[in-house]
């Protein structure tokens, strides 16, 4: 949405496109950064980000939901969960490779989250995120319940010798660091896109004002629908991917603090900005991974600044930055 | 009354109750093509729910709703939005954190299709006739409570309905602007068909076509302007007995 007023207006249609530009240039101009970054990190930090560039992808799917379409779910675990396991189990039972198993990763996806999204969107409010809490509940037990397939808490590894795709192995750093960064470039321009097409117009317009929307002639619950299905598909392929690029599936990761983080990392980071999700990932992996060096309280010292963040600058880091500097930002 | 062939909206023993209260109560009420009818009566008479029940707001408890000669009682509010009613709130409902120009980009892009440059015309002119169009790229939320007024209009009158339905529109306007307000409706009254809920009788002397009265959820009269300010039922609902 433009924001600036003081610009001057040469016809009516060049201003909301200069502003698209902007942003999609920007936002190109970090994958760029991305790239760059692999080779001159060093081998943590480079294992690091390509961890946060997969659970970044998980939180960008959280936002299309919670940050443009402003309904909060906390059973995203879910989602995440189902690509993770719809991967998962087909190549540790079934043999598959992984080509195949991303697809099913995705399939599965897609029909968790349109099933529980058509029963969920029969509530709204408090109400969607108790609903969805406690269906994700469920799949977590149901995880645990058949943990003669899951391996349930304890989860199962994927053999580095299947992690192959496409002639990529993709347990090796190089390799996994390009696959999160595609991963993540296709979930940052698939929002981008969708941020600025009609479809996207409306969902923000149901998180600005529902009512109004619908008087507006917008069918608002096929509209939301499918906001909880792209949300929900997107979380589904980080989980397959997480699962691909550092071989483990376990029953921690359909858990309540699952369905909490990607929260936590959009709100950090400014929810309803498309870079916001990464940069609120970044931060609160670093913030832990640096307090636990000094002490056991670690969660202390994360959770005294998520208070301070969230008081001081309550649109999250990126959107402070837009409020600030790039109202063009989107 | 209009035969059954210029009818634009009409309806049959509509009624609403929430819980025991009955909001509602068996209106019939038709009005032809092109007609600015006014509905007036006294706080809590039914006008807000029964307009709500024309734009599908409000789910009707019995009764039947016909617009353009086809029963849309079941059709959902955003289907009957685009089968050419727009609809104004009551209490300004507008996007705050967008600007004027995406407000009403929200309320008429449906109809343009991909054709941006008309769709852009449209915006245009919708904010230029209700005089908004130098501050297109302000935030709503910043405007006066007046101005927000006049956007609303500006998002309904965008959407080029068959009918317009404006739930109170002049409250909380200044009197220049009630002035322009009234010039606006009556350069509209030709091209569609307006329901105007309002309490300044002076707008509405000055608007209306014919008027419906409601009270306690009933229809008490229906006429010219005329009519109605000499009716002696009218005048009890409005000012009481002892003021008769």
């Amino acid at each position: 949405m433009t924001m600036s007023e003081s610009r001057p207006v040469i016809k009516p249609a060049s201003k909301p496109l200069t502003d698209v530009k902007k942003s999609l240039y920007f936002h190109v101009g970090l994958i760029g950064v991305l790239f760059i970054l692999q080779f001159v990190l060093p081998a943590y930090h480079h294992g690091n980000l390509a961890r946060i560039m997969v659970l970044a992808s998980y939180a960008m799917g959280y936002n299309i939901l919670f940050g443009y379409t402003g309904l909060l779910s906390l059973g995203h675990a879910m989602f995440f969960a189902a690509g993770m396991y719809g991967m998962g189990l087909p190549m540790a039972h079934l043999g598959w490779t992984p080509e195949p198993a991303l697809v099913a990763g995705f399939v599965v996806g897609i029909a968790v989250s349109a099933s529980i999204g058509f029963l969920a969107l029969r509530t709204s409010g408090v109400s969607f995120m108790i609903v969805t809490l406690m269906f994700a509940q469920a799949g977590f037990l149901t995880i645990l319940y058949f943990g003669e397939w899951t391996r349930g808490d304890e989860g199962f590894v994927i053999q580095q010798a299947e992690r192959v795709m496409a002639g990529f192995d993709l347990s090796q750093p190089a390799n996994r660091y390009n696959a999160a960064l595609i991963l993540f470039s296709l979930c940052l321009i698939f929002t981008l896109k969708l941020v600025h097409s009609r479809f996207g117009r409306v969902m923000i317009a149901i998180r600005e004002n529902e009512e109004r929307t619908q008087m507006l002639g917008y069918d608002v619950h096929f509209h939301k629908w499918m906001a909880v299905i792209m949300s929900g598909t997107m979380a589904a392929l980080a989980g397959a991917a997480y699962a691909l690029l550092f071989g483990y599936a376990g029953a921690t990761f359909a858990s309540v603090q699952y369905s909490i983080f990607p929260l936590l990392w959009v709100l950090l980071g400014g929810a309803g900005t498309a870079l916001g999700p990464f940069i609120g990932t970044l931060f609160m992996f670093y913030l832990i991974d640096l307090s636990s060096s000094f002490t056991t309280a670690y969660m202390l010292i994360a959770g005294l600044a998520l208070v301070l963040l969230t008081l001081f600058l309550p649109q999250g880091l990126v959107g402070e930055l837009r409020r600030r500097m790039m109202p063009w930002l989107t | 009354m209009a035969d059954m062939t210029t009818l634009h909206i009409s309806t049959s023993s509509v009624s609403r109750h929430f819980g025991g209260l009955i909001a509602v109560d068996q209106v019939d009420f038709a009005v032809p093509r092109g007609e600015i009818r006014a509905i007036i009566g006294p706080n809590g008479a039914g006008k807000s729910t029964f307009v709500g029940m024309l734009c599908g707001r409000i789910a009707v408890s019995s009764g039947e709703i016909m617009f353009n000669g086809k029963d849309v009682t079941a059709l959902p509010a955003h289907k009957r939005i685009r089968q050419g009613i727009a609809y104004t709130f009551q209490i300004t409902s507008i996007y705050g954190r967008l600007s004027l120009k995406d407000n009403v980009r929200l309320a008429t892009s449906w109809r343009w299709g991909s054709d941006e440059a008309a769709l852009e015309n449209s915006i245009d002119e919708a904010l230029h006739r209700v005089g908004l169009e130098d501050r297109m790229h302000q935030m709503a939320g910043d405007l006066s409570y007046g101005h927000q007024r006049l956007l609303e209009i500006a998002m309904g009158i965008s959407q080029h309905p068959q009918l317009l339905i404006l739930d109170e529109p002049t409250q909380g306007l200044a009197d220049s602007e009630i002035a322009d307000f009234v010039t606006l409706i009556r350069e509209l009254g030709g091209d569609m068909t307006i329901l105007l809920i309002e309490h300044n009788m002076n707008v509405v002397m000055d608007t209306a076509d014919q008027i419906t009265v409601l009270n306690l959820g009933k229809v008490l009269a229906t006429g010219t302007p005329d009519e109605i300010s000499a009716n002696r039922e009218v005048q009890i609902a409005y000012l009481g007995e002892t003021h008769a």
